[in-house]
């Protein structure tokens, strides 16, 4: 990267930037060279900063009318939708934004899973990824609490409940983060403050791990190193600005959807209902993107072990760039583990429909296998594959098999290539 | 290091130094911490007077206590015998019949369930108790778990029977 030497054309540019260097910045993003064979997946990152913008926008103006009291709450969400000028809109793009917000991790986390983005030498992206993540599930969890309905208030009992499970200082715990007895004003309040500020540290996560990114530079779906910059590489600016907003387009196009036409079917209707302490709703589901962890947490019969194995499930995929020891990134290369990507990808769905099944009978069952295959997958099949699995021969640069033609014509060629590019990867 | 360098006097201010520094970042943070502990006007409201002169037998009623929901059941015979008729190595919580009523036709209990908090409906269930709906709790006709997730019976709060038809939880 030639930042370090870029000197501003303009005289109060440069006077600028030698005491700010923000110009150096902004010419690092503009250049900064990215693979050119990055395929829709890789628009997801930018789709994502969208999302956290729109969510802190909407969260702003939302912040102007809401008032976090129990007894006016839920009152002060339907003034938002009926009396507010567009608060309507406001806040269904801000409810239907977490979902979106989900829906786009969700696949920019599948994203790094296939092509092993999570590799060395990416791992503190990675992690830094995880924990955005979980402060976004704390977020959206606060979140969901504000407008004290039915769910809203037995979502945040059972939740907080968790801690309840820490043995000994449980009880302590979960009463601290009440603010009392059981889940209340205090609760509310507090909740209110925390799902402000949570935002905030995100975006700071963001900046660390886009800074991260810039390090090493991204993979790319062949998931091999390249020279930075190189004919494997086409400056940020105007390539992946467009091809990025393009994608934004479309993802605005699902997002207009739900919120225009069908704004409140990935709710609850019972947090239409305002709380009420004494009547627990028949059937407590968490939102869409919790699902698969709540499955997990129903599937074990112990209070205490249901609630380490669903964070469990979440913490293991920190450790999840030294629990795959395959060298080779991109399942592009790795047969075996290219099928087990899918069944990953159709566990993790199937525990996200039983999480919004009654936890019984079959469903009971089959929550059961799936969380032990979820499990396996990171403990035993990762681990194992990386030493059994043969892998296809990987080619030596991005433009290799483009300019030989097709794929499988290099492949010949490449053989013999192999050895030393391993040698060069590890 | 080989050769450790012996302890002089000015090891022993940055130790020093460094333990009033921590108990006086100790001292600063707690009260940020215990700001989040109920305060006094959640306290105050620790106890609570019901009159159940009007429940009658099979009937339960649930009041407000701390913010929680109590059950005050008055069981019939019935039900009593056959929460006394269960033995102890039956039960995943053992507790006998006797020692969580002081009544036994008045059955008080937290009614949260002791998995993760949801208030459980009463007369349903295998055991003729409660069931919770959230994740599948059964409690017989003692508030005693006997089939799902909760780990442990249902709460019996602090209460007394200040006369036949007063009773004052907390």
């Amino acid at each position: 990267m030639s930042d370090s030497h870029y000197t501003p054309k303009s005289k109060v540019g440069k006077w600028f930037n030698d005491r700010l260097p923000l110009l150096t910045l902004a010419n690092h993003l503009t250049d900064y060279p990215t693979p050119k064979n990055l395929n829709y997946w890789w628009t997801f990152g930018g789709i994502l900063t969208f999302c956290l913008i729109t969510q802190i926008v909407t969260g702003l103006v939302l912040a102007m009318h809401y008032i976090a009291d129990t007894k006016l709450a839920f009152a002060s969400v339907e003034h938002i939708m009926r009396d507010v000028n567009y608060g309507w809109l406001i806040r269904y793009v801000h409810a239907n934004g977490a979902s979106m917000f989900f829906l786009a991790v969700y696949i920019h986390i599948f994203r790094s899973l296939f092509y092993g983005s999570y590799k060395s030498p990416r791992e503190i992206i990675w992690i830094l990824g995880i924990i955005i993540y979980l402060l976004m599930m704390a977020a959206a969890f606060m979140g969901y609490v504000l407008p004290w309905g039915q769910m809203s208030y037995w979502g945040a009992t059972v939740i907080t409940n968790l801690f309840s499970a820490i043995p000994l200082i449980g009880e302590g715990i979960t009463t601290w983060l009440w603010g009392g007895y059981s889940v209340d004003n205090p609760t509310l309040t507090r909740f209110y403050a925390l799902h402000y500020l949570i935002p905030f540290l995100i975006l700071g996560l963001v900046v660390l791990h886009i800074w991260a990114l810039h390090v090493p530079g991204n993979n790319n779906p062949v998931g091999i190193e390249i020279k930075k910059p190189s004919n494997d590489t086409v400056p940020f600016h105007p390539y992946i600005v467009i091809k990025d907003a393009f994608a934004l387009l479309l993802f605005l196009i699902v997002f207009a959807f739900f919120v225009f036409y069908t704004p409140n079917i990935l709710g609850h209707a019972d947090n239409y209902i305002e709380a009420n302490p004494l009547v627990t709703p028949a059937h407590i589901v968490p939102e869409w993107y919790l699902l698969p962890f709540y499955a997990i947490l129903r599937s074990v019969p112990d209070k205490l072990m249901g609630v380490i194995a669903m964070f469990s499930a979440i913490l293991i995929l920190a450790a999840l760039p030294w629990l795959d020891t395959s060298k080779i990134r991109s399942a592009v290369f790795r047969p075996l583990y290219k099928q087990f990507y899918w069944i990953l990808v159709i566990d993790v769905l199937i525990l996200g429909y039983v999480g919004a099944m009654p936890a019984e009978g079959l469903y009971l069952l089959v929550a059961r296998i799936a969380t032990a295959y979820y499990f396996a997958h990171f403990l035993i099949i990762l681990p194992v594959l990386g030493f059994t699995e043969k892998t296809n021969p990987i080619p030596l640069s991005i433009s290799e098999p483009v300019l030989a033609g097709s794929a499988m014509a290099t492949r010949a060629v490449n053989d013999d290539k192999v050895e030393i590019n391993l040698k060069s990867l590890g | 290091m080989s050769d450790k360098k012996p302890k002089n006097r000015r090891d022993f201010i940055f130790t020093a130094t460094a333990a009033a520094g921590a108990v006086g970042v100790g001292a600063a943070v707690w009260p940020l911490v215990d700001q989040m502990n109920p305060d006094a006007s959640v306290k105050a409201l620790a106890s609570t007077e019901v009159d159940i002169s009007s429940v009658k037998p099979g009937q339960s009623i649930t009041v407000v206590w701390r913010g929680k929901p109590v059950f005050i059941k008055r069981r019939t015979q019935e039900e009593i015998d056959k929460a006394r008729a269960v033995t102890l190595d039956e039960l995943k919580h053992p507790e006998k019949d006797e020692d969580r009523v002081k009544n036994p036709e008045w059955l008080v209990m937290l009614g949260i369930c002791t998995h993760l908090g949801c208030v459980p409906l009463s007369d349903k269930g295998e055991y003729d108790g409660w069931f919770c709906p959230c994740h599948g709790s059964h409690y017989d006709t003692s508030g005693r778990i006997r089939k799902g997730p909760a780990p442990i019976n249902m709460e019996i709060p602090e209460y007394v029977f200040l006369n036949e038809n007063t009773i004052k939880i907390g």
